[in-house]
């Protein structure tokens, strides 16, 4: 199963990289919202939040990546043909499901990457971080919670024919209410509960954390725990439409 | 009604409607509220924690900016989509009046777009504190249309280079994220370094926004004439070289044979 996982998730992960659409979401995106914060920051009353920003643009990044890939996973299978195969595969659905969802958020490091360079270079962003080793652990750690959170995403996703306008949708929505550039206590306070449940508020808290200095392990904890959960939910989700998909013989009508 | 006049008003609203062959209805307008109106919040409480500008500033430069959902992706659609579904020869094919056809498509994102202005300023009123001047509303919803006009002619240039790119959905997404930076949506054009302020300065939108601004804090249309005549200059160099280009890559599609082929 080890292997299955990791050669599905260098597949998708080279597949995603060939497509314009990824690079648009994953690299260009972050680095014209990074580069708007930046502007903000400098202009505004906080010139030093330069390295908060970056972060931020690129885990927006890393969200805009899963959200887009994974909620359209089983469809883009659906319009490929592939999905047939993939169910009728020896292997669980789930396990060849899951590199795929993870993959979405992989390519979103790109995001990470290309904020801080694009910050560095242009902004003169300072890169030290308080905690680097930490800061290598908190974004894997992020980025697997993402992926997890993206099966959910994809076995939901899958019921609604709307779907890829769905996801339009809740791109801005998550960005707000999970903190990654604006922080939670300027928002109404009904806001925070929503965000304990989202992977990405705890992703972003322990890697800005190991950034910027402050605690890391209850981030990089929560993201296992919700990572643990959505996987959990993800089974459920997938079992439930593969089950629907066979007695209804819908499996690849779109 | 005369020929070309049904052209532009039937196959218009004909053309609007094609769009319903993807997408629904209902998630059509959820689309296009719902997304403006997180843009404004995201952007409203990104400047309150930046500091620096007041809320007016980021709500009028984004409610504005929203149309461009309708202007650039609904006209890119409009005219790119007859290549992509198969339908551009049959309609090329036809001794239709291609001034007509091709300003026809525009008119529905126009109304389109003023609506998700509109519905962005209406938000930010019932969220956000938005008050404004009732005595202004004439003179914003003046320059708020001539903005909306223009950012749809943007969109038909790139509907139109959609005759002949590959990928123009790719081209219609980064022109609308660049929009946010270029145009003084979110940072004013003149904190921008002078390359950027002045692509700014040559596209669409930004004279409108800067112009909505100051009729938000009280100037009179009169006051703010140079903006929006240099607004719907733009606007008019734009949808002149959309229609151009319209006709080159129909022509060049005929002497090639290529008009669907990609």
């Amino acid at each position: 199963m080890a292997r299955l996982l990791a050669i599905g998730w260098l597949f998708h992960l080279k597949n995603l990289t060939n497509s314009l659409f990824f690079v648009l979401i994953s690299v260009l995106q972050p680095i014209i919202f990074a580069t708007i914060a930046f502007f903000m920051f400098r202009s505004g009353d906080r010139p030093g939040g330069l390295l908060y920003a970056a972060l931020g643009a690129g885990l927006m990044g890393i969200w805009s990546s899963t959200l887009f890939g994974s909620g359209g996973a089983i469809q883009w299978q659906r319009w490929q043909g592939t999905l047939e195969v993939i169910v009728a595969a020896p292997a669980r659905f789930l396990w060849v499901m899951l590199p795929l969802t993870v993959s979405t958020a992989s390519i979103g490091l790109y995001s990470i990457v290309a904020t801080l360079f694009w910050g560095r270079v242009f902004f003169g962003v300072p890169l030290r971080f308080e905690h680097p080793w930490l800061f290598a652990l908190a974004l894997p750690a992020t980025v697997l919670s993402l992926g997890l959170l993206g099966l959910v995403l994809a076995s939901t996703f899958v019921l609604y024919r709307q779907a890829n306008a769905f996801s339009n949708l809740l791109e801005y929505p998550i960005w707000l209410v999970t903190g990654l550039l604006v922080p939670l206590s300027l928002l109404p306070g009904w806001v925070e509960p929503l965000s304990w449940v989202l992977a990405p508020t705890w992703g972003m808290e322990a890697v800005r954390n190991a950034a910027l200095g402050g605690e890391v392990w209850p981030g990089i904890g929560m993201c296992v725990l919700l990572g643990g959960i959505y996987l959990a939910l993800g089974s459920l989700l997938m079992q439930n439409f593969e089950r629907l998909a066979r007695q209804r013989a819908t499996l690849s009508l779109t | 009604m005369s020929p070309a006049l049904r052209v532009f008003f039937v196959g218009g609203r004909i053309s609007y409607r094609a769009l319903f062959n993807w997408i629904s209805p209902g998630m059509y307008v959820a689309t296009m509220l719902g997304s403006p109106l997180f843009q404004i919040l995201f952007f409203t409480y990104l400047g309150r924690y930046a500091g620096g500008q007041s809320d007016d500033f980021f709500i009028v430069g984004n409610a504005v900016q929203v149309s461009a959902m309708a202007g650039i992706y609904g006209m890119v659609m409009g005219i790119a989509n007859e290549r992509q579904f198969g339908t551009l020869s049959p309609l090329l094919a036809t001794p239709a009046n291609r001034l007509a056809i091709f300003a026809g498509r525009g008119l529905p994102f126009i109304v389109n777009g003023l609506a998700v202005s509109t519905f962005g300023f209406l938000s930010a009123w019932a969220l956000l504190d938005f008050s404004p001047d009732p005595s202004v509303l004439p003179a914003l919803a003046v320059v708020v249309t001539i903005t909306v006009v223009s950012c749809t002619a943007l969109g038909a240039l790139i509907g139109s280079i959609g005759l002949r790119a590959r990928d123009v959905f790719f081209a219609a997404n980064l022109v609308y994220f660049l929009m946010l930076l270029f145009c003084g949506v979110n940072v004013d054009v003149s904190d921008l370094p002078g390359w950027m302020e002045a692509v700014g300065r040559a596209i669409p939108l930004t004279h409108g926004i800067v112009a909505a601004r100051r009729i938000v804090d009280g100037e009179t249309l009169g006051e703010v004439g140079g903006l929006v005549a240099t607004e719907a200059a733009i606007g008019a160099v734009y949808a002149v070289g959309a229609y151009a280009l319209f006709r080159l890559f129909e022509a060049e599609g005929r002497r090639r044979a290529s008009l669907e082929t990609y």
